[in-house]
């Protein structure tokens, strides 16, 4: 077979909700496909559900951050990817992954997770009055996309919320596609500075929190871990729900009948959580996997050292695996969605989302039963330069 | 029906949580580690196709499913 010259990757969108326009055809033609990354490396990208989970969950492809390239052009990217510290765990692989996923996970339990639903409950109806005071028109990202799950993981972690301009702030820029080196060594440098210094306030201090139960649990955990896994834990925890939850919201705004469904049937909301998650898939890029030697997948062999991209986007519209894909249909069974990933570094916080997304919808829609956009879906500024993909606001009225 | 026998892996756990929220009738998961607790290793015929499931969405392959014969 002759082979096709290697694709590269957009993070830009077809319209508001599709992938990007290249993808439908590859994917039907080379689920795994070669791809030329932004440093110029020849890789691999996957596009394909069952290729994609394949590569995902087979430990022959490492997480490890210095093995990696960059799948799309960054303004403030280094030439030679760092190694992670310690601590990052996103990319490091089993077993100091291991080491410190276990160390978490024990605090996002699906039983834990139940727990809080009634706290967020709380926090929910706080937000929605605020801004039902502003409006209508008001911003529904600023308002209660974003500060949602900004509080919830603020307060769990023991961060200060009231310091979140600082740390809203710092992982917008480090999200940032647009950010130059200064810009992106600024934000990280400030943020890790102010986490490190909360960290020995907790040590002297301990509190009901994540991180001063972390130190409990393993005393050995160095300031510097501790630092990081705050780090990846905040970033993680707000930017991600924030912006699958006003996205999922201007996807239900702009499909009129999905919205008279879920408004008809309020049960179907876990339900219409998951298809949100599988037909938005706010991950751009990656994750991203080097082969620590040569893998042979999908009839292919992807050689030692070789980097693949996975695009949960891609996958999650794959024909093969959800009939009719391009269609949002939130009475559709889409659990085995890959917006969460899929292998061993599967999304840590994937339970809390579940309940912030699906208690954050549900009291939207009770409140706001005339809920509509404010402008028009075309005007909606889109994050298409940010690694998590989302809108920069939601004017809404109701 | 064919009766089956689930097994756990534990050591390939990344607690997702994905089976204790599919089917917790069976699955739940350890309070410090977040790991999974098999309650059920002989689910009645009601819950096997959650349990399959649950083998699917597990992202780790931690939990397998083997037919043991014909159903008491």
């Amino acid at each position: 077979m002759e082979q096709a010259a290697p694709t590269t990757y957009t993070t830009v969108r077809d319209g508001i909700f599709h992938p990007p326009p290249h993808i439908r055809e590859l994917r039907a033609h080379a689920p795994l496909a070669r791809m030329t990354f932004a440093d110029g490396h020849l890789g691999w990208l996957a596009t394909g559900y069952a290729v994609s989970r394949a590569v995902l969950a087979d430990p022959r492809f490492s997480a490890r951050g210095e093995l990696k390239h960059p799948p799309v052009p960054r303004a403030g990217e280094p030439e030679q990817p760092p190694s992670a510290p310690p601590g990052i765990f996103i990319q490091h692989d089993n077993p100091e992954h291991q080491r410190y996923r276990r160390l978490l996970v024990g605090q996002f339990t699906v039983r834990r997770m139940r727990l809080l639903t009634d706290w967020i409950e709380k926090v929910t109806e706080s937000h929605l009055d605020e801004m039902e005071r502003l409006g209508p028109p008001a911003d529904l990202f600023e308002h209660f996309a974003l500060p949602l799950p900004s509080l919830v993981i603020s307060e769990m972690l023991g961060v200060p919320y009231a310091d979140r301009e600082r740390f809203q702030h710092d992982t917008a820029v480090w999200s940032s596609f647009n950010a130059d080196l200064d810009e992106l060594a600024q934000a990280f440098g400030d943020l890790t500075t102010y986490l490190h210094a909360l960290v020995g306030r907790k040590r002297s201090a301990p509190e009901d929190d994540i991180l001063s139960g972390l130190m409990a649990a393993d005393p050995e955990l160095t300031d510097e871990e501790l630092t990081s896994i705050a780090y990846l834990l905040l970033v993680a925890g707000h930017e991600t729900t924030a912006n699958q939850l006003a996205l999922g919201v201007l996807a239900l705004l702009t499909n009129p009948d999905q919205l008279a469904a879920l408004r008809a049937d309020p049960s179907l909301t876990e339900n219409a959580v998951e298809e949100l998650l599988r037909y938005l898939s706010i991950v751009h890029h990656g994750p991203t996997r080097a082969a620590l030697e040569d893998v042979e997948i999908d009839g292919q062999v992807i050689r030692k050292g070789e980097v693949v991209m996975v695009s949960l986007t891609a996958a999650n519209r794959d024909p093969e695996r959800f009939e009719n894909p391009e269609l949002l249909d939130v009475t559709r069974s889409a659990t085995s969605h890959l917006g969460f990933g899929h292998g061993a570094h599967q999304c840590l916080g994937q339970q809390l989302a579940r309940i912030e997304l699906r208690v954050g919808l549900t009291a939207l829609l009770r409140r706001f039963p005339a809920l509509r956009l404010a402008v028009p879906p075309g005007e909606v500024r889109l994050r298409h330069d940010m690694q998590v993909y989302g809108v920069y606001e939601l004017p809404v009225t109701w | 029906m064919t009766a089956v026998r689930v097994e756990v892996d534990t050591s390939r756990c990344c607690g997702a949580g994905m089976c204790a929220l599919t089917v917790p009738e069976v699955f739940d998961q350890s309070e410090d580690e977040g790991t999974v607790v098999l309650l059920d290793p002989r689910p009645p015929a009601g819950l096997r196709p959650a349990v399959r499931e649950a083998v699917r969405l597990c992202p780790c392959g931690t939990i397998t499913v083997r037919e043991t014969g014909p159903d008491a």
